[in-house]
């Protein structure tokens, strides 16, 4: 009797089958439905966007690529980005995983205050830290400057990501760093050596939320890259919509620029997503 | 799964890890304490000095803001040779007397109340429920997965972009949608009981990913024998849910739900990019505002500082009560 009910468990009723999946189908139209109708809105012809008629593909063209990629500042936008998220990510996992190991395997003096300052620290909010980060950025000259942005940018993305780093170093037997000093390595080599390359995938999780808060930031940019040439793509886009005029066909035809290497570093690191993230969650 | 609970020698198991650490330093003298840790606080320095420079003297300087009456007009700068002194005063509580007394400020915290618990809300009812679908064997599920967690892979300015074009009056795909149905056109954005549907709408679709996915993880890390025992003592499908997965996700759940309830709280790019606090400042939450207050007109430094200030002590208060919460329930969190 047991293992009849426990072979039934893995099937289901027809009816049941069909409501799951239609469940999940109705969930998957809503998740996409809106970049589906982006890059439909992309490709239509110049003034195709000032119609909300529900028509697909009649006249597509390219011509909203042209004309973000030749006649915009787009291309100095998206360089900044690219250098702002690259350098954020590799920051970003260079520093929270050092601490994350250093938390998750040595019982040090502070170290409790260390983790509670990393949890708190997530909890500050943009408005009180921004404006004497703007006076400190412009004394030491980091305004409109990448590294300056990319400095900011550690606050957001460290503590959160140390967290995650931890768990997942936490999951790694330490009998394996001990193996690795009986061969002679010191703790910084056991790190580097043995112990990263385990938490591979700890660290792919690490560097896409690095990269999408980079690439997705826009208070402190808005603030802080005030010049012309060295916005990022956050912070520029907003000159396509704005109140007195706005060009949709641009700005739909910019997203998605946008949103394709985002979706590929996510494509690249998805199927780490759900174990990185019950690790970081989990025990956070 | 990566999680593993069945190491006794590791050091950051959670729950015993503490207990057993103290009792591993207490034997060892200053000294060896102190060659034993030097590489760990080598590790954690960098953390450390870029927090320090980076939140801890902005917060300093930020709390010394709010008690003076700092403008853009008075704060000292230079411009060219000429070095301009700073003029703003000390001035106590003045700015956290006059924004607890004001009606704006206690208009603006009851939206953001109700914007906060609607999002985390539906994140999490909604997360808990695909994850539970997707928890299933069935076919095309890895696919299923990949499609709901895209809308974390689009940055939340893009998402907010597109969503703003979805919701235009004129040229939106939701009013067009309307008037195929014979329906009239909303202005959606227009009015401040749609516009606030609306931001919570957006915000909802791109913070369910995240939600799914840790929730997913969690029930993964359910171990079937639990559900196995339920079904021979004859649980029915709902007994199973809240005496088995429930209980089983409580540890990602609280973390989920306090980090959630943290970013929501604090969440700038949706609505300043969506409504841009408008109708008026109808869909202003806190932190909008405090930005606004900070750099648009005269900038009001000290008055963005203490409202800044007042945002995190409420949040601190919350997430204190929430473990003192969590411990008197007897988690180890």
């Amino acid at each position: 009797m047991v293992k009849s009910r426990t072979r039934r468990r893995g099937e289901r009723g027809r009816a049941a089958s069909i409501g799951l999946h239609a469940g999940l189908l109705a969930a998957v139209a809503v998740s996409l439905f809106p970049v589906v109708w982006l890059v439909l809105t992309s490709l239509k012809p110049r003034d195709g966007w000032l119609s909300a008629e529900l028509r697909f593909f009649d006249d597509p063209s390219l011509d909203n690529y042209t004309r973000v990629l030749t006649a915009t500042a787009f291309p100095q936008w998206l360089l900044n980005s690219v250098l702002t998220a690259g350098l954020s990510t590799l920051l970003g996992v260079f520093l929270s995983a050092s601490a994350g190991y250093a938390i998750s395997r040595f019982r040090f003096p502070g170290h409790r205050s260390v983790m509670w300052l990393l949890l708190i620290t997530q909890m500050f909010p943009v408005a009180i830290l921004i404006v004497p980060l703007y006076n400190l950025m412009a004394a030491l000259g980091l305004l409109n400057q990448i590294p300056g942005l990319v400095i900011a940018y550690m606050t957001i993305a460290v503590p959160f990501c140390a967290w995650m780093m931890k768990s997942y170093f936490d999951s790694v037997p330490i009998e394996i760093d001990q193996a690795g000093m009986v061969d002679g390595l010191t703790p910084f080599g056991v790190f580097w050596r043995v112990v990263l390359p385990l938490a591979r995938p700890g660290v792919a999780v690490t560097a896409f939320y690095c990269f999408i808060t980079a690439w997705g930031e826009v208070g402190y940019a808005t603030v802080f890259m005030s010049q012309q040439d060295k916005r990022t793509l956050g912070v520029g886009l907003q000159q396509f919509v704005g109140r007195h005029w706005s060009d949709w066909g641009l700005m739909t035809a910019s997203a998605v620029l946008i949103a394709i290497p985002a979706g590929v570093v996510f494509l690249l690191v998805q199927r780490h997503l759900v174990t990185g993230l019950t690790a970081g969650a989990t025990k956070a | 799964m990566a999680v593993s609970t069945t190491r006794p020698a590791a050091p950051g198991g959670r729950g015993g890890g503490p207990a057993r650490a103290r009792r591993r330093d207490r034997p060892g003298p200053l000294r060896r304490a102190l060659s034993a840790h030097w590489y760990a606080w080598a590790m954690v320095a960098p953390v450390l000095v870029v927090m320090a420079v980076l939140i801890g003297w902005p917060l300093a300087r930020g709390l010394h803001l709010s008690l003076t009456d700092a403008t853009e007009a008075n704060l000292g700068r230079t411009i060219g040779v000429n070095v301009i002194p700073a003029t703003y005063e000390f001035v106590g509580l003045d700015n956290y007397l006059e924004i607890l007394t004001s009606a704006l400020f206690w208009d603006k915290l009851g939206w953001t109340v109700v914007w906060t618990v609607a999002c985390v809300g539906l994140h999490y009812g909604i997360g808990l429920g695909l994850a539970v679908m997707l928890n299933r064997r069935m076919r095309l599920r890895s696919l299923y997965r990949v499609l709901l967690i895209l809308p974390w892979a689009v940055p939340p300015f893009v998402a907010a972009f597109i969503w703003r074009y979805l919701y235009n009056s004129d040229y939106g795909v939701i009013n067009g949608f309307l008037a195929l149905a014979g329906l009239d056109g909303v202005g959606w954005l227009d009015d401040p009981t749609t516009a606030k549907i609306a931001v919570v709408a957006v915000n909802v679709w791109l913070g369910v990913p995240f939600m799914m996915v840790a929730l997913l993880g969690g029930l993964q890390s359910i171990p079937a024998e639990l559900y196995e025992a339920a079904e021979v003592d004859g649980a029915r499908p709902w007994q199973r849910f809240r005496a088995v997965t429930l209980p089983g996700l409580r540890q990602v759940s609280t973390t989920v739900v306090l980090l959630g309830t943290i970013w929501t709280f604090n969440m700038f790019p949706v609505i300043f990019l969506v409504t841009g606090g408008g109708p008026g400042s109808e869909t202003e939450i806190l932190v909008t505002y405090a930005f606004r207050e900070a750099f648009t007109g005269i900038r009001n430094y000290s008055g963005s500082a203490a409202w800044g200030v007042i945002i995190l002590a409420m949040l601190v208060v919350l997430a204190a009560g929430y473990r003192r919460t969590l411990r008197r329930q007897g988690d180890p969190w």
